[in-house]
């Protein structure tokens, strides 16, 4: 079973964002967990400095490796998932509800043009 | 084996119980220091001698080794440790010998340690050759600190960047990062191959090394080794080779004559010392001529009969203690003595057909992740089990139930569910059958009855331990 909830977008690197305002909340893909198996540890960077699309913004740890997350727009990050530190396993059970990992605040919204949608996703994965 | 549990020495313990009654003591009994330097209270077990040697006799019964069963852990190279390596390291003049003894004090060790020097770098065609690397990525590292003295003093542009493919073994990134570069990472073909057209990208001034895992961790054999060199080189980089995986090129390819500078080895491996315990280790570096000036310190040489300890002129000094995991250097030098150059061939010839043997029978059955003939292992993909909510893990569990020990399981990371197995070539192909068939069986369970699997292991001392729950919130000390 896949999920890809037709609401979000997705970078090709298995990150989803949802948008609201001028903040993305971000987050990893069902496909990603699932691929990564069990969470142990979510690091993410603390700069408070702007980002640029697609640089790396942390790691993330399963029982299997440790994978970089890359941010799927740039921008400034505003707010990490604190509940992660206790609770990795958010990103297996809930991966877009509680398992967000950080909240954006966007510098362009044009950069969404990168991002695919989720028909595009899926298609992706294919 | 026995299936029960075996209880925790702590677990065991009773108020009270001795282990050995002492005698009445004669003297005095003297007061404890002051309470402030004491801990408060220090838990230890209590418990009779024979419950003691019981517990650590069946914990002893429940070791799994080269020498109890097959142990087909791709990229690890489990093979049989001939037991004249042991019977050899074992004598007096090599065991006892001290490393602080005077030169013309262990004449013979140093013999020892020149000779397979000599002897490895005929082997990889790199004649600069350091035995003083405790361990694979000892002799990573050591390899990239020896790039870049020499880029420091010969080239003038800043060298800063490693490129990695993405097929390398983990411990790559984490080397060049140690020695200070930024790793780039290159991307493969579907076909297993590094991708050239990446390659030619991302190769430039800045590039200080290729790191270069041959054969690759998909089991494959780089087919544009040469071109790739030669791009690297013409950026101004220097070639390094990842030889973990120099079991299946003994006496067939070298990789001096492949363009490479810089290579490192496994004797812990590839020839044939114990391992698996964590150590001791044994990762030899090698180098081209040019390059042998910057090697670590001490290195031997052979000057009228005797053989002397020296620091090359440039070395970039030491990086251990002493020489060494000496007692290694000798079972490895007894291996390579006790087979000859024919010998060493027929080693990567089998451990590479016995390879293919497995892939070819398990084709049908399991993905493969590249339908090119292997060298010394194959990786197999879980993907179509899978579907039946079989994971990779599952398989691996099940095979311990089996008695065998699991193959290396997610890794190369561009497989999905993988299963890297590698037979070596000291396996029979009564024990390699008895695996496929036991891999098959596997396999139609999947389809038909997945519960059998994904429920393993049942019978071992232990069933399916939560790891994530271990990796998340670790206990580390016994509590009440």
């Amino acid at each position: 079973m896949m999920e890809i909830p037709n609401e979000l977008s997705y970078s090709k690197d298995h990150e989803w964002v949802k948008i609201e305002g001028n903040i993305a909340t971000i987050g990893i893909t069902y496909h990603a967990s699932d691929s990564l198996g069990d969470v142990v540890y979510v690091d993410v960077i603390t700069s408070r400095d702007n980002l640029n699309q697609f640089d790396k913004f942390g790691e993330i740890e399963s029982v299997k490796a440790v994978s970089d997350l890359y941010l799927p727009l740039g921008g400034k990050i505003m707010e990490i998932n604190e509940d992660l530190n206790n609770n990795p396993q958010y990103i297996n059970d809930d991966c877009y509800n509680k398992g967000w990992i950080i909240k954006l605040e966007v510098n362009n919204l044009d950069e969404m043009k990168n991002l695919l949608n989720a028909e595009e996703y899926k298609k992706n994965l294919e | 084996m026995s299936k029960k549990e075996i209880k925790l020495l702590m677990d065991q313990s009773k108020k009270g119980r001795k282990s050995i009654n002492l005698p009445e003591i004669g003297v005095k009994k003297s007061d404890l220091p002051d309470k402030k330097f004491l801990r408060s209270e220090l838990i230890l077990p209590e418990i009779s001698q024979l419950d003691l040697i019981r517990y650590f006799t069946n914990l002893s019964s429940l070791n799994y080794s080269i020498d109890t069963n097959f142990y087909p852990l791709g990229s690890c190279t489990m093979k049989y440790n001939p037991k004249i390596n042991e019977q050899i390291a074992s004598y007096e003049g090599y065991a006892k010998s001290h490393p602080n003894q005077t030169e013309e004090n262990i004449q013979g060790s140093l013999k020892i340690i020149f000779e397979l020097q000599e002897e490895l770098g005929e082997i990889t065609g790199l004649p600069g050759v350091s035995l003083a690397p405790l361990a694979g990525a000892q002799g990573e590292y050591a390899g990239l600190l020896i790039a870049r003295e020499y880029q420091k003093i010969n080239v003038m542009n800043e060298k800063s960047v490693a490129l990695i493919p993405d097929s390398a073994h983990g411990t790559n990134p984490a080397s060049a990062s140690m020695a200070g570069l930024e790793s780039v990472t290159v991307k493969t073909t579907k076909e297993g191959d590094i991708d050239i057209d990446d390659l030619r990208s991302k190769a430039n001034e800045k590039t200080s090394v290729l790191m270069l895992t041959l054969p690759s961790t998909l089991g494959l054999f780089e087919r544009n080794i040469l071109e790739i060199t030669e791009i690297v080189h013409k950026a101004g980089g220097l070639v390094y080779a990842d030889g973990a995986n120099l079991n299946a090129l003994l006496g067939i390819t070298r990789f001096g004559d492949l363009g490479i500078d810089i290579c490192h080895s496994n004797l812990h491996k590839t020839f044939s010392t114990p391992h698996g315990g964590g150590g001791p280790g044994s990762g030899p570096v090698m180098v081209t001529k040019q390059l042998s000036k910057y090697l670590p310190s001490p290195h031997i040489i052979k000057e009228n009969s005797k053989y002397k300890i020296v620091s090359p002129e440039n070395s970039i000094g030491r990086i251990n203690g002493f020489f060494g995991s000496f007692g290694i250097i000798l079972r490895a030098y007894v291996y390579i003595r006790s087979l000859g150059i024919e010998g060493l061939k027929e080693i990567s010839e089998n451990a590479i057909i016995n390879a293919n043997y497995i892939q070819e029978k398990l084709k049908g059955h399991y993905d493969l992740a590249s339908s090119r003939h292997c060298m010394h292992e194959t990786v197999l993909s879980a993907n179509k089990q899978k579907l039946n909510g079989v994971k990779a893990l599952d398989i691996a569990k099940k095979l311990l139930d089996e008695g065998f020990h699991a193959p290396t399981m997610y890794f190369p990371l561009i497989v999905e569910e993988a299963l890297m197995i590698e037979p070596t070539e000291t396996e029979s192909k009564e024990t390699i059958d008895d695996f496929i068939e036991t891999m098959i069986k596997i396999s139609s369970l999947a389809s038909n009855d997945p519960e059998k699997i994904t429920s393993a292991p049942k019978n071992l001392p232990v069933g399916r331990l939560d790891e994530a729950q271990a990796a998340r919130n670790p206990i580390l000390t016994w509590k009440q």
